[in-house]
Parts: C-alpha cells; sequence; structure tokens
C-alpha cells in the first residue's frame, strides 16, 4: 500500500513504537480505573463507608 | 469526578477522529525534497517532543498550586501526569534515533537539544521513584513538587538549547517569530497530529487523575477498615 522505500524500517519503526505505547497508556489508565474501582466496591460491600465509620455502625 | 465522567466519553471520539484525519494526512503528505519519505517520522516525534515539555509545565504548575495552596487535586494532577510525560519523552527519544539514523548518520549524539531531553526522562522517573518510596501522600506530594519546580529549569534548556550550542538538530522550525519555515503540505499533518496527542494527553490525564482518586479514597477506607473498631463508633 505504502511505499517508503529504504527508510520503511525507519519510519514503520516509529509508527509502530509511538502506537505501542500510546496504546499502553490506554490500557494502563483503563485498567487502572476498572481495578481501583472494583477494589473500592469489595471495601464498600464489607461494610466499610466513606463517612469514617463502618456501616454496621449505623 | 461526575464532570470528568461526561467529558470522556466526548473527548475519546474526537481523539480518535483527529488521529485518523491526522494520520490520513501524513500518509498522503509528499516526501521532502531533502529528507525523503523519513520526514513522516516528524509527525509523530514532534508533537512528541512537544507533549513531554508542555507535560512536564503542567507538572510545575501543579508543583506550584500544591506548595502554595495545597490543593489536593493539584497533587493529585502532579502524580497522574508524570508517567505520561515519561512516556512521550520516551516516544521523543526513540522516534528522534529512528528520525537520525537516515538524516544525520547517527542514532545518538551527546549535544545539548538530545542531552536535555535524556535528563527530562530522568526527571520524570525520579518524580515516579520518589512518588512510590514515600507512603504519606502529602509528604511525597511536598517533596515531588520540589524537584518538580527545580528540575523546570530544564525546559528552557531545552527549547534554547539548539540555538545556545552547536549541535545536528535544526532550530525552531514552526514556532518562530516569523513565519513556520515548512510548506503547508507537511505543516498541516504536523498540526493536525499535534492537536490530536494534545487532545489525547488531556484525555489521558484526566482518566489517570480520576484513578488516582480512586487509589486514594480505597487507601483512606482500607486504613480505616484496619483501625480499632472503637475509633470509628459514633459518639453517645
Amino acid at each position: 500500500m505504502f511505499d517508503f522505500g529504504k527508510q520503511a524500517v525507519f519510519i514503520l519503526g516509529s509508527y509502530g513504537v509511538t502506537a505501542a505505547v500510546l496504546l499502553g497508556l490506554v490500557v494502563w489508565v483503563v485498567v487502572g480505573e476498572r481495578n481501583q474501582q472494583r477494589l473500592l466496591n469489595e471495601l464498600e460491600a464489607r461494610g466499610i463507608s466513606r463517612r469514617g465509620r463502618t456501616r454496621n455502625d449505623d | 469526578m461526575r464532570l470528568s465522567g461526561r467529558v470522556i466519553p466526548v473527548l475519546s471520539v474526537v481523539v480518535a477522529a483527529m488521529f485518523a484525519v491526522g494520520l490520513y494526512l501524513a500518509a498522503n503528505a509528499p516526501p521532502d525534497y531533502q529528507q525523503g519519505e523519513t520526514v513522516r517520522i516528524m509527525f509523530v516525534h514532534v508533537p512528541s517532543a512537544w507533549l513531554a515539555m508542555m507535560c512536564y509545565t503542567i507538572i510545575a504548575i501543579s508543583a506550584i498550586g500544591s506548595l502554595v495552596w495545597r490543593h489536593p487535586l493539584a497533587d493529585v494532577s502532579m502524580k497522574a501526569a508524570a508517567p505520561i510525560g515519561a512516556a512521550f519523552t520516551f516516544l521523543a527519544l526513540v522516534t528522534g534515533s529512528l528520525w537520525g539514523k537516515p538524516t544525520w548518520g547517527t542514532y545518538w549524539q551527546w549535544d545539548g537539544r538530545m542531552t536535555s531531553v535524556l535528563i527530562l526522562f530522568f526527571l520524570y522517573l525520579g518524580l515516579m521513584a520518589l512518588w512510590e518510596a514515600i507512603d504519606d501522600y502529602s509528604r511525597a506530594g511536598r517533596a515531588a513538587a520540589i524537584l518538580a519546580l527545580v528540575g523546570f529549569i530544564n525546559i528552557p534548556i531545552i527549547k534554547f538549547s539548539v540555538d545556545w550550542w552547536s549541535t545536528l538538530h535544526q532550530p525552531a522550525s514552526i514556532s518562530r517569530l516569523d513565519a513556520p519555515a515548512i510548506h503547508s503540505s507537511i505543516l498541516t499533518p504536523l498540526l493536525v497530529m499535534a492537536i490530536a496527542f494534545t487532545l489525547l494527553f488531556f484525555l489521558l490525564h484526566l482518566k489517570a487523575m480520576r484513578v488516582e482518586i480512586l487509589k486514594r479514597r480505597a487507601a483512606r477506607l482500607m486504613m480505616q477498615a484496619t483501625q480499632p473498631q472503637a475509633q470509628f463508633q459514633p459518639a453517645e
């Protein structure tokens, strides 16, 4: 499709590394948010509320 | 959190559209009369380098917010931006090397521009390490803010290194007092890609800030769960 000649390895290498790093950042934030949300839900399910005391105390 | 929850889906669509247009323009840009096809590396290298510096500037502004006003969001912003800045700096270094080999005949040279960008990369790693080394969020925030402000001296050094010292790197081609020294057929894809990269940065930064806020909330709850029960009993 594209003919970058002798320089193709440098051009495709640059775009490949860029795509990998940017996708890595996207996965990092998406997975990070999911994990933290899951942890928070687990804690809340155990009765630990955000108001400074456990739910059982209410 | 609620506002960012509404902004993120819209911003994601805009980022995807800008990248689609930018990559199309980058693929169809004419070869440069001197560099040939390798000029296409510029469309990912230059935005990465700009973002590497912009991200550090945002960290330095957040550091002022953290030190002067003790604003917790400034702390969160600073911590969330560091890995993203490190990633963009890494990209600037790697794509610069891959552009340098066919253009200058070398992957690397210890000149002012390249060395100062490498120092920027180490500064990002230092900030990340500092955050991980200190458990207390507020102490870690203060230490990181001081390091961030001291390290900010590197940003003007990066910018003006090509004017101050003899280097293989070309001087500024776009941010000049007169007109840009690049033909519009190459300047347009570059600017579209730069906008795409910048919007992606803001999207990632927003998401990373949300992750950090959730992490702090979870840490607080876990600490609360391990405290003696009596401490949380309501007053009679």
